[in-house]
């Protein structure tokens, strides 16, 4: 069960980050995890590598997935999004640069898995019954209150209201006023940034290394799936109910083997088979 | 005038200093040798350890003159394919050494990669250098792959062995990734230690190869204490973090793997927690590493900014099949005679100190002379370094 709280509020942030790009644009951001993985190579460079602090290290993480995440937005997806109207434009966009942030991330920090010292020491041990490393018990306080800020950002600044109202119609946003154009980059560079606040949480705790990208995308995909695309409450619970299912089915199917993604895959399939727009989206989109 | 004559002087200065260099590089005769093997991914660092230890080695070799196989001296050119540990892929990679005219290829770094370009090796007369462990690649009628390491039915038993005796150790644990080769090298662990009388514990603990979160995964396994836990072809990656969760979760026991690991990666992922971690190291210490050895790792180091200790093993697989080819220069194209060769072949060792060989081994694993002769280095991690264990020879 503590697994289970640990790795939801894990999930919970690395789906809000490309369940938002989603809802903004309209894109499949498959680049996604590989921003995830920028984002712990950059905490680990600074904090690991040059001992600057660790809160220090996590806003280095974030501003600069904040400002990649920006000119990605700026410089590829509006021009493409402005002369192409098919979608899939924008998905072969995103894979593009997914394949060019793995290619970018081999150059600058190497094909070696990395790590960081442990932030705190300790583990909490309740009669055996409950062991929980101190640090896996900050980590999970952390992503709780980013995702509480994230949701106060959203709901009571004029910003969130600006992308909220985006995500739920561009062309009456435009009519009442929102700038566009400013706001889609705004939304693209706050989603990045949560791929790079995850990905410098999580270094503390499960290292970095190249190939974390690519399935990474594809569970940040799934809890987007599971709680219905473009929704932030969706990602939230999408990002949940994955990891409660993930810890119990590895604390209660282990000695069947590794069948426990197999067990999720298939509910998976039956669950977007009766409901295809996931748990809080809406049918027409 | 003058601005115009400064022009040509630097225009004729500039196709000189081309023409020499191309010339420079022109004057040896060029042998290409492949590398197929995964460069991408969780595993990018088994194959790009082999890809760089292969490229140091000839940039090297092309520094100092090149090499001389009879009466030709060779520049030597690495032509690498990324299998991304897909066997489709890896099929690509050897019909791409095969178009190139390539008869000798390093790799692949995993059992289905290295079983599925038999055919395509064989019946295009290429000798490839798997790092992969079925033993039906190398026992007859498969002729073509010659093993590039120490297999973990080799030294999983004497590192068992090892453990009974000098740690008292009865009861065993293995945990391995939901993937072909930690689960054949699980099963060939399971038989050791079966064989050697430990009990094994649990054995049927899989992990998805992209997990990065092993508690809820280890917690079962915890339940059962394990004298020993086997880390079963774990890679260098994902060893850190079991090790560390393994720590947390309270295992006091011994940790252990039959696959070569990183000590700076160790360090990061698991700093002291990684103390007392038995591995099977890249086949060098300190104490068995000769001058050449030394240099090696430092061309290695400067080149590409840090070492990687599995490179001690993966440096092998070139310099064998250069000195096999300068033991009879007619096995260039003909693997035949290459493989002919192979049976008596023995040079000396230059990556060791003392009167080590070059030589084939594998008789008693396979049947046949099909794997290279490299000394088995069981390491123990403490404080971020490889301390050695205990040094065999596999024949």
């Amino acid at each position: 069960m503590a697994n289970g709280v640990y790795l939801g509020s894990q999930y919970a942030m690395i789906a809000l980050g490309l369940t938002l790009i989603f809802a903004l644009m309209n894109v499949l951001n498959f680049a996604h995890g590989q921003m995830y993985v920028i984002g712990g190579f950059v905490t680990y460079t600074v904090y690991g590598q040059w001992g600057v602090p660790f809160v220090l290290a996590l806003t280095m993480s974030c501003v600069t997935l904040a400002i990649v995440g920006a000119l990605i937005e700026k410089l590829l997806f509006a021009p493409v999004i402005k002369k192409s109207a098919r979608e899939e434009s924008t998905m072969l966009l995103a894979a593009g640069i997914a394949f060019f942030l793995d290619a970018l991330i081999l150059i600058i920090f190497g094909e070696k898995q990395r790590g960081v010292p442990k932030i705190i020491d300790g583990v909490f041990n309740y009669e055996f019954k409950l062991i929980m490393p101190y640090d896996r018990i900050l980590i999970c306080v952390l992503a709780i209150l980013s995702i509480i800020a994230f949701i106060g950002l959203m709901q009571y600044t004029k910003t969130g209201r600006a992308l909220r109202a985006l995500a739920q119609d561009r062309t009456a946003a435009q009519l009442m006023g929102v700038n566009v154009e400013r706001h889609s980059m705004i939304g693209f560079a706050l989603g990045a940034m949560l791929a790079g606040l995850v990905g410098g949480l999580l270094v503390t705790i499960t290292g970095v290394n190249l190939g974390m990208g690519g399935p990474t995308s594809i569970k940040a995909f799934m809890m987007v799936m599971i709680g219905g695309a473009g929704v932030i409450s969706g990602a939230i619970w999408g990002g949940i109910i994955l990891g409660f299912m993930e810890a119990i089915g590895l604390a209660v199917l282990s000695q069947y083997g590794d069948i426990t993604y197999l067990l999720i895959f298939i509910a998976l399939m039956i669950f977007l088979a009766i409901r295809p727009q996931g748990l809080m989206g809406k049918p027409w989109g | 005038m003058q601005r115009r004559l400064l022009i040509k002087a630097a225009l004729t200065a500039a196709s000189i200093t081309v023409l020499g260099a191309s010339a420079a590089f022109a004057e040896n005769t060029v042998l290409k040798i492949g590398f197929v093997g995964v460069t991408s991914g969780p595993a990018a660092a088994w194959g790009i350890s082999n890809q760089r230890s292969m490229e140091a080695r000839a940039a090297w070799i092309n520094e100092t003159g090149g090499y001389t196989i009879g009466d030709t001296t060779y520049d030597i050119e690495i032509v690498s394919f990324d299998d991304q540990k897909d066997p489709k892929r890896a099929i690509a990679g050897m019909e791409k050494m095969a178009q190139e005219g390539i008869h000798y290829v390093v790799g692949p770094n995993v059992d289905d990669g290295a079983a599925a370009v038999r055919p395509v090796a064989e019946s295009n007369g290429i000798m490839y250098f798997p790092y992969a462990f079925p033993k039906s690649l190398y026992q007859a009628p498969a002729s073509n792959a010659v093993l590039g390491m120490v297999a973990n039915y080799q030294s999983g038993p004497a590192i068992y062995k090892y453990l009974m005796a000098e740690k008292g150790v009865k009861t065993v644990a293995f945990i391995a990734a939901n993937e072909s080769d930690p689960l054949s090298q699980r099963d060939g662990g399971v038989e050791a230690a079966t064989a050697l009388g430990m009990e094994v514990v649990s054995s049927n603990v899989t992990y998805q190869v992209d997990t990065t979160d092993f508690t809820p995964v280890l917690t079962p396994i915890m339940r059962t204490q394990p004298d020993l836990l086997v880390l079963s072809g774990v890679s260098p990656a994902n060893a850190p973090q079991l090790i560390r969760s393994a720590r947390e979760l309270g295992f006091q026991g011994v940790i252990s793997t039959e696959t070569a690991q990183d000590a700076g990666v160790l360090t990061e992922g698991a700093g002291d927690l990684a103390n007392g971690f038995i591995s099977v190291g890249g086949a060098s210490t300190p104490e068995l590493a000769s001058p050449m050895m030394n240099e090696f790792v430092k061309r290695y180091t400067d080149m590409f900014g840090e070492y990687n200790d599995e490179s001690n093993t993966k440096v092998y697989a070139l310099e064998y099949i250069l000195e096999t080819l300068k033991a009879d220069p007619s096995a260039i194209d003909d693997v035949n005679a290459f493989q002919a060769k192979m049976d008596t072949f023995e040079a000396p060792n230059p990556y060791m100190n003392g009167d080590a060989k070059l030589r084939y081994v594998g008789m008693s694993s396979f049947g046949q002379k099909r794997q290279v002769a490299v000394p088995l280095v069981v390491n123990v991690y403490q404080d971020g370094q490889f301390e050695t264990l205990f040094v065999a020879e596999v024949d």
